[in-house]
C-alpha cells in the first residue's frame, strides 16, 4: 500500500505494508542509513527521529500511523551546523559513534522544548537512549555547550 | 607505477616510493613490525608480501594517510595516522585518512599469525608505536634529503614542518608536494639513520585530537557496517538452532519462498568437520559455520518478518540437557572436592607457592569467602552484520570484523583467499564480540548459495547483507565464561596476610587466575588451584579485558575483605603488600607490552589515586555514603580507581563519583580520545555490576534484548569521572581494556564501606538493588 511522508522537508511516496516499521523505511526503502537499528524493541534509542517535533523510536513507529513530518539526523542539518552536532564536535563526544544519532535526535527535541536543560532533565530525556560505550558524561556536557555556549 | 625503486632497509622493512598519476608521490613501506618481531622472539616466516602503502604525497600539498587498523571505537583510525603525521611533520589538518582493506601486505601482529590488522587485546598501540613512527620519520627523511639535493645544500641546514622544507640559512622554502618529483629519483634512507622527533617536539602525539568521523556520525552519513549499500544489494536473515550446537534438520520452505519480498529460502547444513593435514601440511584454516535457515529477501524486515511463519524442525543435541542451575551444583561439588585433577580437554592453571594448608593451622585468623560471576554477553550496539557479493568465481565482503580474516570469506564461498577482496568498515562497537566473525562465515556462505541459485533461475549475482536481530545476538555469542571462586586466607595476629587459597570452578580458559595475579609474590603461601565444570556447552570467549574482567572483582574483592578483617585501611593494606615482595623484582626493562606485574607501578597508581580522591577524608562522608578501591594490572597497563557510592536502606545505588590513575607508560597518543575510553569502561563495569547475567536454561540463551540486559543509562552514569594519567618511563601500551576491569570492585568495595555488606556474587538486580 502507498503512504505519502514528509521526510526532512522532502516529500516522498513509499508502498510498504502498513506495518514495516519507519526505520526500516528510511533504511532500507528511502536509503537514509543515519537512522540506526539497536534492538527492534524500542529498548536503547538508536532509531530515534522526529515525527512532529516529538522524539519517537522509529523500530516502534508503523508507517501506518506516521501522521506528521519526520525528522532524522540527516535532516538535524547536513553541514554539520546544528548546535548540537556543533558541540559533539567540539566535545568529541563519539566513540564508537553508533548510537549517536539517536542520542542527537533525542537531545533536540529536549532542546526544542527545554533550551536551558539541567541535568536531571538531561538524564530524564536521555535515559531511553544506550551508548553501550559509555560517553554519557560527554553527551550530557555537549548538550549544555549547545545550550549555553562553552562552559569553561 | 614508473620510477619504482625498492630498497630492502632490513631483513623484513622495504620502502618504495611511485609517482602518483596526476603527480605526486607515494610513499609505501613494508614494515612487518620487524621491531616486534625481535622483542618477541622470532615471527612465523613471512608469506611472500607486497609493500604496502602509507602515505600519499598530493600535489596540493595535502596528504593521505591510511589507517590499517580496524576500527571499533577505540579510535585507532586517529592514532595510528597521528603518529606517521607528526613524525612526517605535517599538520594534522593537511591529512585525510583512507581505511586500508585487510591484506596481508600490512604484517603480523602478535598473537595472530596470520594478520596485522587486529583490534584485540589492547594491542594495536604497542604494536605500532614504533613502526609508525618509523614510517612518517623516514618519509620526513626523504623530504629533507630532497630539498637539500634541490638547493644543493646540506641535508643539517633544513628543517621541516607543515609539510614544508625550508633552508634556515635563506628561509628557501619548498613544499613536500614540489619536492616529490625529485624524492622519487633519491636513494631512499637506511632506517638506522632516521632520526625520529624528542617526544617534547611532538606536535600531534599528546595533543587531544577528535575522532576522523565525528563529522560523518554527527551528521548520519553512512559509516557503519550496517550501512553498507551497494547496488542490488538483497537482505539476509539466518535462523540457527536456539541450542548451542543444534542442528536445522528441515523447515516449510515452500511457504516462506511465497511470502512477501521473499526471494530466496534455504538451508545451510553446518560446515564439515575439519580434516587433519597431511603430515608436514600446514592446517587447513580453522573456518566453521553453525546451520540454520536463510531467508533472503528485498528487504532486511520482509526477510525478519518471514521468521515469524517459519516452522524450522531442530536436531538440539546434546546440550539441550545443560542449565546454569546445573553449572552451580557442580562447581560446589568440584569445591567440595577441591579436585585438581584436569578433566579431559581441560587445561590445569594451579600455581602453588610455599604451604597453604600448613600456614592456615597457624593463622590467627583465617577468612573464607565465595565469590561468583555470571556468563556475559557483549552486546555492542551494532548488531552482528556482514555484507558479502559472490560473482564469477571471486567474493566482495564488507566486514565489521576486530580481527578479520580473508579465510573466513574463502573457505565457506569455496575459493581461495587470492579471489577475496576484504573491506573494513567501522563498527559500532566490538569489545571482544567481533574477534569472533561468525556473521562474515554466514554472510560468505549465504552469498555463494544465492548467486548459485540465481544462475540457475538465470538472474544476475547479487550482493546480500546478513543483518542479526538483537535477539540473534544476545543468544548467538561467544559469552564472558562466569566463574566460582572459593577463597580462604589466613592472617597472622598482626594482620598479615601469610596464606592465601583460591580454588577456582569453571570453563574454558578466561575466568581463571592469571598465573601471575596479585597476590602472587606477595604472600609466602600461595595456592591457585582450577577444576572445570564439563560438560559445558555454551561457546565462550574474549570480552573486553578477558580473565581480570571476572577475575578483579573476586580478587580485589576479597582482598579488601582480609584488609577489613585484619582492621587497615584496604588501600594501604594493598601498598604494604606490594611493598614487600617474597623476593626483590629485578630491574624493570623501560619495554612494558607484555611484561609482568611491576609492583612500582601499581603503587604509582593506587597512590595517586589515593591523593586525587580525598581517600584520606572517607571517614568524613555522610553515612550511608562510602569510597571503595580497587586496582588491576590489565593487558599491560595499570589502573586504580576509587568510587564514591551512595546506597539507601532499600537498596538503591548510587554512583556519586569516581577517580581513576591510570600508567600506560611515556605517550599518551590521544588524550581525548583516551579519557572517553576510561570513562566508558566504567560505565561498562556498572553494567557489570547491576544488570548482566546470561543464563542458560535447556541449552539455550534465557535472555532476549536489551529489556533482559540493561545496559547502563545516562540517568545512572556519574557526573564526574576523573582521570589521571601519569606518565612514566615505560614504552606506551593500550587503553582499551585495563580500564574496565578495576572499576566493578571499586564500586562493590565503596558498597560495603557504605554498608558493611560485602558483594560476593554478581549482579546486583538479582539482590535487591537497583540504581536510584
Ligand atoms: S532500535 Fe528502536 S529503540 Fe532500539
Ligand atoms: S558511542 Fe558507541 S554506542 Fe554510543
Amino acid at each position: 500500500m502507498a503512504y505519502k511522508l514528509t521526510v526532512n522537508g522532502k516529500s516522498q511516496t513509499v508502498d510498504v505494508p502498513g506495518e514495516m516499521p519507519l526505520l526500516w523505511v528510511l533504511r532500507d526503502v528511502l536509503n537514509m542509513k543515519g537512522t540506526k537499528f539497536g534492538c527492534g524493541i524500542g529498548a536503547c534509542g538508536a532509531c530515534t527521529v522526529h515525527v512532529g517535533n516529538k522524539a519517537v523510536r522509529a523500530c516502534q513507529t508503523p508507517v501506518s500511523t506516521v501522521n506528521a513530518d519526520v525528522k532524522t539526523i540527516e535532516g538535524l542539518s547536513t553541514d554539520g551546523s546544528h548546535p548540537l552536532q556543533k558541540a559533539w564536535l567540539e566535545v568529541d563526544v563519539p566513540q564508537c559513534g553508533y548510537c549517536q544519532a539517536g542520542q542527537l535526535m533525542s537531545a533536540a527535541a529536549l532542546l526544542a522544548s527545554k533550551p536551558k536543560p539541567t541535568d536531571s532533565d538531561i538524564d530524564a530525556a536521555m535515559s531511553g537512549n544506550v551508548c553501550r560505550c559509555g560517553t554519557y558524561l560527554r553527551i550530557r556536557e555537549a548538550i549544555h555547550v549547545a545550550a549555553n555556549g562553552r562552559k569553561s | 607505477m614508473k620510477n619504482m625503486k625498492t630498497k630492502q632497509l632490513d631483513r623484513r622493512s622495504f620502502i618504495k616510493v611511485s609517482a602518483l598519476a596526476g603527480g605526486g608521490m607515494l610513499i609505501a613501506f613494508y614494515t612487518d613490525n620487524g621491531l616486534l618481531a625481535q622483542q618477541r622472539g622470532p615471527a612465523p616466516a613471512p608469506t611472500p608480501i607486497n609493500p604496502n602503502t602509507y602515505i600519499k604525497v598530493h600535489p596540493d600539498n595535502t596528504f593521505t594517510i591510511v589507517a590499517k587498523n580496524p576500527e571499533t571505537g577505540q579510535g585507532i583510525r586517529n592514532s595510528l595516522p597521528m603518529i606517521i603525521a607528526d613524525e612526517f611533520d605535517v599538520d594534522w589538518k593537511q591529512v585525510k585518512i583512507e581505511q586500508a582493506d585487510r591484506d596481508d601486505k600490512y604484517g603480523r601482529d602478535m598473537g595472530a599469525p596470520t594478520v596485522g590488522q587486529i583490534e584485540g587485546g589492547s594491542t594495536a598501540t604497542p604494536q605500532n608505536y614504533q613502526p609508525m613512527r618509523n614510517v612518517g620519520a623516514t618519509a620526513r627523511a626523504m623530504m629533507v634529503a630532497a630539498a637539500a639535493k634541490q638547493w644543493n645544500v646540506p641535508a643539517s641546514d633544513v628543517t621541516t614542518g607543515s609539510g614544508i622544507v625550508t633552508h634556515t640559512p635563506t628561509r628557501r622554502t619548498a613544499t613536500y608536494a614540489s619536492l616529490a618529483q625529485t624524492a622519487l629519483t633519491m636513494p631512499v634512507p637506511e632506517l638506522s639513520s632516521v632520526k625520529l622527533k624528542d617526544p617534547k617536539d611532538f606536535k600531534i602525539i599528546g595533543k587531544p585530537t577528535p575522532g576522523v568521523d565525528n563529522f560523518a556520525i554527527v551528521t548520519g552519513k553512512p559509516s557503519f557496517s550496517i550501512d553498507v549499500n551497494p547496488p542490488g544489494m538483497l537482505h539476509a536473515v539466518y535462523e540457527k538452532c536456539p541450542v548451542f550446537g543444534g542442528k536445522a534438520v528441515s523447515a516449510n520452505l515452500d511457504e516462506i519462498k511465497k511470502l512477501p519480498g521473499v526471494r530466496h529460502a534455504f538451508i545451510v547444513a553446518a560446515s564439515p568437520d575439519p580434516t587433519p593435514a597431511p603430515a608436514g601440511a600446514p592446517p587447513a584454516p580453522n573456518v566453521r559455520w553453525a546451520s540454520g535457515v536463510a531467508i533472503v529477501a528485498d528487504n532486511w524486515w520482509l526477510a525478519n518478518n518471514a521468521r515469524k511463519s517459519l516452522k524450522p524442525v531442530w536436531d538440539e543435541g546434546p546440550v539441550a540437557s545443560q542449565s546454569s542451575a546445573g553449572y552451580l551444583a557442580q562447581a560446589k561439588q568440584l569445591s567440595s572436592t577441591q579436585a585438581s585433577q584436569t578433566p579431559a580437554g581441560g587445561t590445569p592453571r594451579s600455581a602453588k607457592e610455599g604451604d597453604a594448608e600448613a600456614a592456615f593451622k597457624t593463622a590467627a585468623k583465617i577468612v573464607e569467602a565465595e565469590y561468583a560471576f555470571p556468563l556475559l554477553s557483549h552486546a555492542p550496539l551494532e548488531p552482528q552484520n556482514s555484507t558479502a557479493h559472490y560473482k564469477d568465481g571471486k567474493l566482495e565482503i564488507w566486514s565489521p570484523s576486530q580481527i578479520p580474516q580473508i579465510a573466513n570469506a574463502a573457505v565457506p564461498a569455496g575459493i581461495q583467499n587470492s579471489d577475496v577482496t576484504f573491506h573494513m568498515v567501522r563498527a559500532g562497537g566490538g569489545f571482544g564480540r567481533r574477534l569472533v566473525s561468525e556473521y562474515d562465515i554466514e554472510v560468505s556462505k549465504i552469498a555463494r548459495l544465492v548467486t548459485d541459485e540465481r544462475a540457475k533461475q538465470g538472474l544476475p549475482s547479487a550482493p546480500v547483507k546478513l543483518l542479526w536481530t538483537r535477539e540473534d545476538d544476545i543468544h548467538h555469542d561467544n559469552y564472558r565464561p562466569a566463574g566460582f571462586h572459593y577463597f580462604k586466607a589466613g592472617l597472622d595476629a598482626s594482620g598479615k596476610l601469610i596464606a592465601f587459597r583460591d580454588y577456582v570452578a569453571s570453563h574454558g580458559t578466561t575466568s581463571v587466575i592469571p598465573a601471575n595475579e596479585f597476590p602472587r609474590g606477595f604472600v609466602a603461601n600461595f595456592w591457585v588451584s582450577e577444576g572445570q565444570i564439563t560438560p559445558y556447552g555454551i561457546p565462550t570467549g574474549a570480552l573486553r579485558a578477558p580473565s581480570t574482567n571476572g577475575v578483579s572483582f573476586v580478587m580485589q574483592s576479597f582482598i579488601d575483605e582480609i584488609a577489613v578483617e585484619a582492621g587497615k585501611d584496604p588501600l594501604q593494606y594493598r601498598l604494604d603488600l606490594l611493598a614487600n615482595p617474597l623476593v626483590p623484582a629485578p630491574p624493570a626493562s623501560p619495554n612494558s607490552f607484555g611484561a609482568p606485574f611491576n609492583a612500582q607501578r601499581a603503587i604509582g597508581v593506587l597512590e595517586a589515586v589515593r591523593d586525587m580522591s580525598g581517600w584520606k577524608n572517607r571517614d568524613k562522608l555522610p553515612k550511608g555514603t562510602g569510597l571503595g578501591t580497587a586496582f588491576q594490572f590489565a593487558h599491560s597497563g595499570y589502573v586504580a580507581y576509587v568510587v564514591e557510592a551512595a546506597v539507601t536502606a532499600d537498596k538503591k545505588l548510587k554512583v556519586n563519583k569516581a577517580w581513576a590513575a591510570i600508567d600506560i607508560g611515556s605517550q599518551i597518543v590521544n588524550p581525548s580520545e583516551a579519557a572517553n575510553l576510561v570513562q566508558g569502561g566504567f560505565i561498562e563495569a556498572m553494567s557489570h555490576m547491576m544488570a548482566w547475567e546470561i543464563t542458560i536454561d535447556r541449552g539455550r540463551v534465557v535472555q532476549n534484548n536489551f529489556s533482559q540486559y540493561q545496559p547502563t543509562r545516562m540517568s545512572q552514569a556519574p557526573p564526574s569521572i576523573e582521570v589521571k594519567f601519569l606518565k612514566t618511563d615505560f614504552t606506551p601500551t593500550g587503553l582499551g581494556e585495563p580500564s574496565l576491569p578495576p572499576a566493578v570492585p571499586a564500586i562493590s568495595n565503596a558498597i560495603f564501606a557504605a554498608t558493611g555488606i560485602r558483594i560476593r556474587s554478581l549482579p546486583l538486580g538479582n539482590q535487591g538493588y537497583r540504581w536510584t
